[in-house]
């Protein structure tokens, strides 16, 4: 009923070939983005954003970005946190060094200088696959976690090796509510969703996903391992650089090297698989799962108005959300997002399942 | 499916409907951030501990501050900056005045957002070292000293045993320290300590938590420091002992800073931390009056957190403190702005700025010989930089020297150096005197 197609005629390969072919699917995405944009920023309150959207967009900013690279291109990565220090750190030197420098163009430096550093440590998955791979990207988490701490340049000088940036402003307006903090983050992560989505859809893509199905046929048929792969390393470096750009600027504020040490490459790769690996949407609820799940488990004590200790309630969280990683990965291999498609296929056919 | 669509709507709900609860009148609310779990909850939660028994004694003994009950809740940071970003903004929503960190990266995350909220930070002992100048930290009371006045005590504490400060020229220092804002802070105040007096100062930076610290003991074994002053937290601490034991290193020339001079940082250790040094802010033991009040009005009640025989352990005694003056600072305000009445963030740093405990005062508060007087202003947020050195004699700490009060001819250019350059950056002005009234 929801999902009738009835009526729907494409008559045109464009309208065949757009993002969503299905009407209910074009609203709903209309109305989400409405409620995104509009109704969010309204009617929150300041923690709800400022604790649960900011991060939340930020972390799906991330894990798009790996998404392309682990879901898309098959090139398991460990060095997630790593890229986005590094486009943090860029970013805070392009603001703190150059005076007057744009906010936007600050960030987007940010994801430049994590393209470097994700093709230079994408170099070695020329030669090697798999785990090994992910060790070598583990090389890059170190490397860069390393660097932050030691190379005195990278803080510009900071003693305390903490680092912070304060008065963010987009020509001339303030970037200091929460409001208008969600608003930029929330502008960021539709461009490249969109972006991605269709880089995807198109030969870059295509190439990543052959590439990842079975390299040696892909490279038979065409495709050059050396473009797809860097390709891969060098969008998904750069959405991350971004993200992590963000997550200094936007949602910490001051932040020190262990903002982005390896719980943070675990957590975005935790993201993309329980959330769907190869999909766009699956980001998202990886990101919703990793993110706002533990703060309702958290919650959980308080609600039910059990009498507990802090360290008990957190030990549990900590409890329940491991067990419903498990749940959802034996349940769902392929992760949230799969269930969701699975969900909208029934959807098409309900109520006459043939 | 519906009942987990009914708890989402409700968990929804829940966190839209939060923030409307503020602290309901005649309710002084306080939000601890706290760290139970992870690597660095033996000494956490001592800390936190002895922050709620305080509160608990308040309403216990004086029914709240002037018949204004005292309220809390915990929120568990892990010791991590951005969970601890999620738990301000959690608690900051329920009528929060005043924040205590615990933990030197949350503090800096914190230092640029309480001026929008215009609610003080305690950070007594810890935090941003700069922030001691109230004219740029208007915000910031890094109260009874920072890690500068630490390092210096310390160096101090090294020339006296030298029989002077001159005679350290030529001796070899190594700070072992936790590589993080925490473990980088003194460091320029011992290199500016090292121009003066001519040491040699080795830096050997110990990866966060602290678990592996064979290379860097490897260091201290080929240098051969003549002393070596550790900066670590948690687990960082009792590891640090061990490896020292291990590699022969004399615990008698080792120096902690006081947050690594408590007892969870040696009982493991036992004998072997034997001769360990540390710089103490606050008496440990059950004698002192408060802690007494305590055992009796809330542990004795059953209503005590945590073991009793670990109240009036170092950490504990240091949280008690913190509370303390938190509760002092909301008193204080109280008496200008109304007593009997909640105060707001602004008020409470108005408390703050004006805390003049002396020893009459902190007779009465029970706390007689587990701190100094402290005095605060406008522009001196630290109120007291007096502080003690402590030996560990295999059982129990011991006092095993004078008071110490950091240097100001070195201190004062240095804080304000720091507070002008971060005024800089920020694009900040400082405070004027008639600003300093409100």
């Amino acid at each position: 009923m929801l999902y009738r197609e009835n009526g729907q005629f494409k008559t045109t390969y464009p309208a065949d070939s757009q993002i969503l072919p299905i009407r209910q699917d074009r609203v709903a995405m209309a109305l989400l983005l409405i409620a995104a944009f509009v109704v969010v920023p309204l009617v929150s309150s300041e923690y709800l954003l400022r604790a649960i959207f900011i991060p939340f967009l930020i972390l799906s900013l991330a894990a798009l970005g790996l998404n392309v690279l682990v879901g898309y291109c098959g090139q398991i990565s460990l060095g997630s946190g790593a890229f986005m220090a590094v486009g943090a750190y860029v970013a805070y030197n392009c603001q703190a060094r150059v005076e007057g420098m744009p906010l936007i163009v600050s960030l987007l430096a940010g994801g430049l200088g994590a393209t470097v550093l994700g093709v230079a440590f994408g170099l070695p998955s020329l030669r090697i696959k798999g785990l090994y791979l992910a060790v070598a990207t583990l090389a890059a988490q170190f490397f860069v976690d390393w660097a932050c701490l030691r190379l005195k340049w990278v803080t510009n000088d900071s003693t305390s090796g903490s680092v912070s940036v304060a008065n963010l402003s987009i020509a001339g307006f303030p970037v200091e509510s929460p409001g208008a903090r969600y608003l930029l983050c929330l502008a960021f992560v539709v461009v490249f969703a969109l972006g991605t989505k269709n880089i995807v859809r198109g030969h870059i893509g295509r190439s990543w996903m052959a590439m990842r199905d079975m390299d040696v046929a892909a490279s038979v048929i065409g495709i050059r391992p050396v473009q797809a792969k860097l390709s891969a390393f060098a969008v998904s470096s750069f959405i991350i650089g971004v993200a992590g750009a963000l997550w200094g600027f936007v949602h910490l504020g001051s932040w020190e090297p262990a903002a982005f040490g390896i719980n943070r490459s675990f957590d975005l790769l935790f993201m993309v698989i329980i959330g769907g690996l190869g999909s766009i949407s699956g980001a998202f609820f990886g990101a919703a799962f990793i993110v706002v799940l533990p703060l309702l488990l958290d919650k959980l004590p308080y609600w039910t108005g059990l009498p507990m200790d802090t360290a008990t309630a957190s030990h549990l969280a900590l409890m329940i959300f491991g067990a419903l990683i498990v749940f959802f990965l034996i349940k769902e291999p392929h992760g949230l997002a799969r269930l969701w498609a699975t969900a909208k296929e029934k959807l098409r056919l309900w109520p006459f399942p043939h | 499916m519906k009942t987990f669509l009914t708890c989402a709507a409700l968990a929804a709900l829940q966190f839209v409907a939060a923030p409307a609860a503020v602290a309901q009148a005649k309710e002084q609310f306080f939000p601890l951030l706290v760290y139970r779990t992870g690597p660095y909850s033996p000494n956490g939660t001592p800390w936190a501990n002895g922050k709620q028994d305080y509160i608990k004694l308040i309403n216990a003994r004086d029914g709240g501050i002037n018949g204004v009950k005292l309220t809390f809740e915990e929120c568990e940071t892990g010791y991590a900056t951005d969970k601890g970003v999620e738990c301000y903004e959690r608690l900051k929503g329920k009528g929060a005045s005043v924040f205590d960190p615990q933990a030197t990266g949350i503090t800096f995350a914190l230092t640029d957002k309480v001026p929008n909220d215009k609610i003080p930070l305690i950070t007594l002992g810890y935090g941003l070292s700069a922030s001691a100048d109230g004219g740029v930290f208007a915000w910031n009371f890094p109260l009874m000293g920072s890690y500068w006045t630490a390092a210096d005590a310390l160096i101090q504490h090294l020339g006296k045993k030298e029989g002077g400060l001159d005679k350290l020229k030529g001796k070899k220092i190594a700070l072992v320290y936790h590589d993080s804002p925490f473990g980088k802070e003194p460091i320029p105040m011992l290199e500016e300590r090292q121009k003066m007096h001519g040491f040699e100062l080795i830096k050997i930076p110990v990866t966060a938590p602290g678990v592996e610290q064979k290379s860097a003991w490897l260091q201290v074994r080929q240098a051969r420091p003549d002393y070596v002053l550790l900066w670590g937290w948690g687990v960082m601490n009792s590891t640090a002992l061990k490896e020292a034991q291990a590699t022969g290193y004399p615990r008698e020339k080792m120096y902690g800073v006081w947050w690594s001079g408590a007892e969870p940082d040696v009982k493991d250790v036992g004998e072997g931390a034997k001769g360990y040094n540390a710089l103490n802010l606050n008496t440990s033991g059950q004698s002192p009056k408060v802690i007494q009040d305590i055992l009796k009005h809330v542990h004795d009640k059953g209503q005590g957190t945590g073991p009793k025989d670990e109240v009036g352990s170092v950490l504990y005694t240091r949280g008690l403190v913190i509370q303390a003056l938190a509760v002092e600072a909301v008193r204080r305000a109280q008496e200008r702005f109304g007593k009997g009445k909640v105060m707001t963030g602004e008020q409470v740093r108005w408390g703050l700025e004006n805390l003049a405990l002396d020893d009459k005062k902190l007779a009465a508060l029970g706390l007689t010989g587990v701190i100094r007087p402290i005095s605060t202003s406008c522009y001196d947020h630290q109120g007291s930089t007096s502080v003690r050195v402590h030996t560990w004699d295999g059982k129990q700490w011991a006092f095993s020297s004078d008071w110490y009060q950091a240097d100001e001819q070195i201190i004062k250019p240095m804080v304000k150096a720091a507070a002008d350059k971060y005024a800089a950056e920020k694009k900040l002005t400082r405070r004027t005197p008639a600003e300093c009234q409100s």
